[in-house]
């Protein structure tokens, strides 16, 4: 296995130490080729998955969702379905897993945590002023708290674009490692919103930056911003990911989130973790899909996988 | 003799209003009735009856959406572009059935027919079914037939064009889309069909055409749970029992097969076709001061 980043690398304390020695790291990482880059991504979705493989790679994904609501028309009472559906994602049977993770607004995580109580299922919230991320620190970090207070155990903040774009990555390291600091034991994902950041380069720099300040994952959108996840920026993170546990020996995850909406596009996804970031990563503690409609496709398929008829939109639940 | 070169003819599936070859790479030959070699017609495998029925239930809501008068017009236009392609078409019924031309040409002229015919049901066949019930009590109550979804139908193995038609027309009147297995051994007038349709305000993805094999590919439209009827038409004289029971598993409408294939030339005499691909929708509604 290649490592992107070169092996003197050093200590990563030393490189978040001054605003210009992180500028430094960061813009000395190495360049990412984007016609290669693409045409990898391409090359391993073409790959054919057999029968079995399928299977269980139908049921990892489920396992690996992030079942999502984020609308502003949200209601306690569609929470709560959502939690249901989360438990038993085919109430008629038994053999469907549960999916990883509820991740809704702040003000609904009581709603969540009380109806998936005992169940295992985390609860995720979206903070830090989602999904601009534009807003004072001090809110922000209330923000985080509040949702950490009302039980959510997995926050998804988002960076500040404007500032990482204008190349102010001290206040983004800043920001993140104090949101860090705010979760406690909840985990933290952080959002690079990839959508927003224009380049490969640019996801490659958010990347380190939001490994070094603390950020338990790595997510590549919020799902409000087109293009959201693709798969040549989901394996650029998972590069990063890579690179971070070789040299710190610390396991990091990721959250590949919005326009994922078939299972097809899933096994893609997981083909790509595989071969970029390894088979240990094929865990839904290291690898999430943020998604809604997808968990409706993914159960269709495993149908179809376990009956060997073509599945129908009827026999699975609306949202 | 010219010194043209040969302009061939790849037979092609007709899926999602596009024409692309099977998924699975696969042809086989189709020859005349008389033995001589037409074309390399696609042979439709199990992922290509799951894109058609992914298309066709794509496409079902906003045909089933249009109304019956919009309906009628767009058959009657398929029966326009059918009639400027007479002698095309009595042409390759010539060749895939060895009838005389004269023959091919009046069923040419027959299957023209059979969509004004149906064309002319679009708005009409509801008032045949449906209608106000006498109910005991201060309620009107209605009830209108409604079309089923989508349909999965085995074209006539014989009739190659006539047969074909007397099938589609009917299914998609009322609102359902389709997905077509067609004749085995005489493809190529459906193919062509699929050309009609294509350049006739038929909206992409109302009918499907699939040539190939229906043994291949009708217990795969029989299983199908997002296809909601079955009309087995083209299975006449062959036992049918094992599509019935896999059909049974969504309760899908089945149209059994004839015991041998009929003549498809009278015109039906009613719109009792049409109705075999419909559901019955009642509705209450509270009457009185």
């Amino acid at each position: 296995m290649s490592l992107v980043l070169p092996a003197d690398a050093g200590d990563l304390a030393e490189v978040t130490a001054s605003e210009t020695s992180l500028k430094r790291f960061l813009h000395g990482l190495p360049g990412v080729d984007q016609v290669g880059l693409e045409k990898r991504a391409a090359t391993l979705a073409t790959r054919s998955i057999k029968k079995d493989s399928k299977r269980w790679a139908l049921d990892l994904a489920i396992r690996m969702v992030d079942l999502t609501t984020l609308e502003g028309a949200d209601t306690p009472g569609k929470v709560r379905s959502l939690c249901a559906k989360a438990r038993r994602p085919d109430p008629r049977d038994p053999d469907v897993p549960s999916v990883a993770a509820v991740c809704v607004y702040p003000d609904l995580v009581a709603t969540a945590v009380e109806a998936l109580q005992g169940t295992g299922i985390h609860v995720a919230s979206v903070a830090t002023a989602f999904p601009s991320g534009r807003s004072s620190l001090d809110i922000k970090l209330t923000d985080t708290r509040d949702a950490v207070a009302a039980g959510a155990d997995e926050i998804d903040m988002v960076i500040d674009r404007g500032a990482f774009l204008s190349g102010r990555y001290g206040q983004v390291l800043e920001e993140i490692v104090a949101v860090k600091e705010a979760c406690g034991d909840a985990h933290l994902k952080v959002i690079l919103e990839t959508g927003e950041l224009a380049t490969y380069d640019n996801v490659r720099r958010a990347s380190w930056l939001a490994l070094a300040g603390g950020g338990d994952f790595i997510k590549t959108s919020t799902g409000k911003v087109s293009p959201a996840s693709t798969l040549p920026t989901t394996l650029v993170m998972l590069e990063a990911v890579r690179d971070f546990a070789a040299i710190t020996g610390d396991i990091r995850g990721v959250k590949s989130a919005g326009g994922i909406r078939t299972a097809k596009d899933a096994i893609r996804y997981l083909v790509l973790v595989h071969e970029i970031a390894g088979a240990d990563w094929l865990h839904p503690d290291r690898y999430r899909f943020g998604a809604s409609s997808l968990l409706n496709d993914l159960l269709m398929q495993w149908h179809k996988q376990a009956t060997g008829h073509y599945w129908t939109a009827d026999r699975v639940t609306m949202d | 003799m010219s010194d043209r070169l040969d302009v061939r003819r790849t037979a092609k599936l007709y899926l999602g209003g596009k024409f692309p070859r099977s998924e699975s790479g696969r042809t086989y030959e189709v020859e005349a009735a008389d033995g001589r070699f037409l074309a390399n017609a696609a042979l439709a495998s199990r992922k290509d009856v799951r894109d058609a029925v992914g298309a066709a239930r794509k496409a079902q809501p906003g045909w089933a959406g249009a109304t019956a008068y919009n309906r009628g017009q767009v058959l009657y236009r398929v029966a326009e572009m059918l009639e400027g392609r007479r002698v095309q078409f009595a042409h390759e019924l010539v060749d895939a059935e060895g009838c005389k031309p004269k023959e091919a040409a009046a069923q040419v002229d027959a299957a023209i027919d059979r969509w004004v015919w149906y064309a002319g049901w679009s708005d009409k066949f509801h008032q045949v079914d449906g209608g106000l019930n006498p109910v005991a009590g201060p309620y009107f109550n209605l009830s209108v037939p409604e079309p089923t979804g989508v349909v999965g139908a085995i074209a006539p193995q014989g009739s190659s064009l006539l047969g074909l038609v007397a099938v589609l027309a009917p299914i998609i009147v009322s609102g359902n889309t389709v997905v077509v297995v067609t004749s085995r051994e005489r493809p190529l007038p459906a193919v062509s069909l699929g050309e009609v349709l294509a350049t006739s305000d038929v909206p992409g993805g109302v009918v499907n055409i699939l040539t190939g094999d229906a043994e291949e590919l009708a217990p795969i439209l029989a299983g199908h749970l997002d296809v909601n009827a079955l009309d087995l038409t083209g299975c006449a004289g062959t036992d049918t029992t094992e599509l019935e029971v896999l059909a049974a598993e969504n309760v899908k409408r089945v149209v059994r097969p004839p015991a041998e294939e009929p003549s498809f030339e009278p015109v039906p005499a009613g719109p009792r076709r049409i109705l075999a691909f419909c559901e019955t929708k009642t509705v209450w509604h509270p009457k009185g001061t």
